[in-house]
């Protein structure tokens, strides 16, 4: 006997519960958007925003509001400080130091002054407006074109029919990963960008797996209805679809536990993104073939 | 693919004791004696997120080039305008790198054409209105010559950042040009990383200039500055206090000599206080130079100014023969030792400003990798663990091809000296991932074949038949958009993509080839009527 998450068999119908997932899937996309209103636009990390990241290591017990006492008469008393580890904190501001002195002036002094000599500087980042505004618009290409090309590998993989749901699928994983970190306030920085466009590329995966299996019932047995052959193929490749994704989120998991502040983000939006691309597989992608079939009949169906 | 299960077999052996091969430096760090001469040298290459280091982003300043080219091309124009008897007033450079003048004669216009014609071939005349008895006249640099000048002012500074960088001593940096202006700076273990960025920054234009005595520099300080004269400023330390004031100076305008004459600069000694001061060597022409320099101006002073300060303004006592000079002014040791070093590798020929910069310290570094390290070790262990679970000793084959894929992914990341970084780390183990993904939808077709009742062989074959096209496609797509990363990516990132591709190329290799190696070896040897899945 084999051990089975799924036993094989099931038939859960997945068409008929469609009109729910819409609604879901609906609801959380306004979600999102609506947290990004709610906080005023994306939360953007220096690097499409422009300013300056400093990481302070104390290694005493320091407090947030101590920190900011120490920065009240200069250049950084506006800036946001979080903690970020044991004694640890980020120091984020808008300015950025491209200035060699300002550093020295603004950060080093007020802390040495207030805590002598027990914190370590171990990063600073400084991005300037003109490369904010070249990540920015890279950013949105980097989407985008990821888009594209998938679409443009799956359409020649598939037929249209069969793309259009996977690509429909990616910008709903897509839409979900940003409305989640707008959700948590979260930075929307170039690691939660690379964990956007990998989770573009990876959630089409099981969408791969089930078009694929419809494609063969639909060969194999042409007579069913399409709604029931898109079932049969939801259930006969759940077993996979939610054991892949198990184990990439698995790995994740750690990551996000283990990989320390600096990649948590990053591992946070991957989590998200596999979580909404096993859903969107079965939800988004096989029931929206249904969807493109009504609009548009193809070949094979009509020669029946 | 290849039937011989020898063939496959032998392929199966060989990456693997390759990848062995290429990991001998990265996990033993010494080799004895007679062996470290035949083995692979290079070590697992680490980003600077994880080894500390400095990333820059700089842009040069290539339009300030080009004003600074007009203002010298400006003063030779004056004399050759004279020369040539053409009659003209108010030349003088003009913002955006043009020279604007009038022309005080009706004929003035095809003087100065003929003028541009055989000593100027760079200028073009932008505009010339006419005026009464003459003309309002601007000249620029023709397009392909300011290209052309914009190219060599990067190529230029390309150049000298990197001889700056040699000589102060990192190992390994990275200096590459970036698009149209900028550059790129890595500098991997540094540790004043503020030292490093005033060495790489500073434009470092040495001038010497007279001061200009017989004017007045109160008046100058008034407003009314002499025609020809710049007022300039110095550091002065009072040596008592150690405070340090800015006093003003009147110069002369015109260079008489620069640094560009430069052989040599050193850092001395000086005197019985123990100051640190700059010691200069003229080459051959830049010391006959300075010798007519110096005894033509005996008793005048003669300020030596860098980047726009007043260093020193000593008085001529007599001809100076020999082509040495000095720089003083109160430095620090590590001062007048990057002062000696940016003189030596020469000025930038334009002001470059940090776009971007990226700092992290060895210890930030050290606890990523520990981190990252721990957290590919934790999530490895769990799929270890859930494979041998879920699909027994297939599982365990499973397990093997993804210990060889981590190897693998190692192995060539030393090879091509590709760089691992912190998200490099991370696509390494999402890779791990991936390609339990392909053994599980192998696996999973596989029982859905044995469920049909096959032979335990046929099931097998079938299973990885079925399965293949489905894998390909998700790697392909994976790949896919790790290439559209590695356009846009920055360090980091860039290696998160590499490092994925690598990952899911070694996948494809190991999940579907080297588990079916070890599986129909298994069937072949052992005669299994049923697998253990």
């Amino acid at each position: 006997m084999s051990m089975e998450l799924i036993k094989p068999g099931i038939n859960i119908d997945f068409v008929g519960k469609m009109k729910y997932a819409m609604i879901l899937s609906a609801l959380l996309i306004v979600i999102g958007i609506g947290s990004v209103i709610y906080h005023g636009g994306f939360n953007l990390g220096i690097d499409f925003a422009g300013g300056s990241i400093i990481q302070v290591k104390f290694s005493k017990n320091v407090s947030a509001d101590q920190i900011r006492a120490a920065f009240q008469s200069t250049e950084l008393k506006n800036s946001a400080i979080q903690q970020f580890g044991a004694n640890e904190f980020l120091i984020r501001t808008h300015h950025s130091f491209s200035d060699q002195k300002m550093l020295a002036v603004s950060v080093e002094q007020p802390l040495t002054t207030a805590f002598n000599k027990d914190y370590e500087i171990r990063r600073v980042e400084v991005v300037g407006a003109k490369v904010s505004s070249d990540f920015r618009s890279k950013a949105i290409i980097a989407v985008i074109l990821s888009w594209l090309a998938i679409l443009i590998y799956v359409s020649l993989r598939f037929e249209f029919r069969y793309a259009a749901g996977g690509i429909l699928a990616l910008v709903h994983d897509t839409l979900i990963v940003i409305g989640a970190v707008a959700f948590f306030n979260m930075e929307f920085t170039i690691n939660i960008l690379a964990a956007l466009v990998f989770v573009i590329g990876f959630s089409i995966n099981d969408t791969i797996v089930t078009l694929d299996r419809i494609r063969e019932i639909v060969k194999r047995n042409p007579k069913q209805t399409l709604s029931d052959i898109i079932n049969l193929a939801i259930n006969e490749t759940l077993s996979r679809t939610i054991l892949t994704s198990l184990t990439v989120f698995l790995t994740l998991l750690a990551l996000y536990i283990f990989g320390g502040a600096v990649i948590r983000d990053f591992a946070f939006a991957l989590l998200i993104g596999t979580v909404a691309g096993t859903y969107s597989t079965i939800y988004i992608a096989c029931t929206s073939v249904l969807l493109f079939e009504k609009l548009q009949p193809s070949k094979m169906m009509r020669k029946q | 693919m290849f039937k011989s299960l020898k063939l496959r077999g032998a392929i199966t052996l060989i990456v693997c004791l390759g990848s062995l091969y290429f990991l001998i430096p990265t996990f033993i760090s010494n080799i004895p004696s007679p062996w470290n001469k035949y083995v692979f040298k290079e070590k697992i290459h680490l980003g600077l997120d994880l080894q500390g280091g400095m990333h820059l982003v700089l842009e040069i300043d290539t339009d300030k080039a080009l004003e600074t080219m007009m203002e010298r091309t400006s003063n030779d124009l004056k004399e050759s305008l004279m020369d040539n008897r053409v009659r003209f007033r108010n030349l003088e450079k003009t913002k955006g790198a043009t020279i604007s003048m009038e022309l005080t004669d009706p004929e003035g216009k095809n003087a100065l054409e003929n003028v541009l014609r055989e000593h100027y071939p760079d200028l073009e005349i932008e505009s010339a209105d006419p005026r009464e008895n003459g003309y309002f006249v601007t000249l620029k640099f023709n397009e392909k010559r300011a290209n052309e000048l914009k190219k060599l002012t990067v190529e230029h500074s390309l150049e000298t950042i990197r001889n700056r960088v040699d000589q102060f001593g990192i190992s390994e940096p990275e200096i590459i040009p970036e698009g149209n202006n900028r550059i790129l700076v890595q500098l991997p273990g540094i540790k004043d990383p503020e030292r490093a960025k005033n060495l790489i920054g500073k434009t470092a234009l040495l001038e010497f200039k007279l001061v200009d005595d017989e004017n007045s520099l109160e008046e100058a300080l008034r407003g009314n500055i002499p025609e020809g004269d710049i007022i300039a400023y110095g550091i002065r330390a009072d040596r008592s206090t150690g405070e340090r004031g800015s006093s003003p100076y009147l110069l002369k305008n015109k260079t008489l000599l620069t640094g560009a004459s430069l052989e040599t600069a050193k850092v001395q000694i000086a005197d019985r206080f123990g100051d640190v001061t700059v010691g200069l060597k003229f080459n051959s022409q830049g010391a006959d130079d300075f010798e007519r320099i110096t005894g033509e101006n005996i008793r005048k002073r003669l300020a030596i100014v860098l980047d726009g300060v007043v260093h020193s303004a000593p008085v001529i006592q007599e001809k100076i023969s020999g082509g040495q000079a000095q720089i003083t002014g109160n430095f620090t040791m590590e001062e007048a030792r990057d002062l000696a070093i940016v003189l030596r590798a020469g000025a930038l020929p334009a002001p470059v400003n940090i776009l971007e910069e990226r700092t992290v310290g060895p210890s930030l570094g050290s606890d990523s990798i520990r981190q990252g390290v721990l957290a590919t070790i934790i999530g490895s262990l769990l799929i270890f663990l859930f494979m041998i679970v879920y699909y027994r000793l297939s599982g365990a084959v499973a397990d093997v091809a993804l210990v060889i894929q981590i190897l693998l992914i190692l192995a060539i990341l030393a090879a091509f000296r590709a760089t691992l970084t912190l998200p490099g780390i991370a696509g390494m183990l999402l890779t791990v991932g991936v390609a339990v993904d392909a053994n599980i939808l192998i696996f999973e077709r596989i029982r859905e074949e044995m469920r049909t009742g096959k032979t335990a062989r046929l099931s097998l074959d079938t299973g990885y038949d079925r399965a293949l096209i489905t894998i390909i496609d998700t790697h392909i797509t994976g790949i896919i958009s790790a290439i559209v990363l590695i356009f846009f990516g920055t360090g980091p990132i860039k290696g998160f993509a590499v490092t994925t591709i690598i990952g899911l190329l070694a996948s494809l290799f190991t999940a579907i080839f080297i588990t079916k190696v070890i599986f129909d070896y298994a069937m072949w040897n052992f005669n299994i009527k049923k697998i253990s899945i």
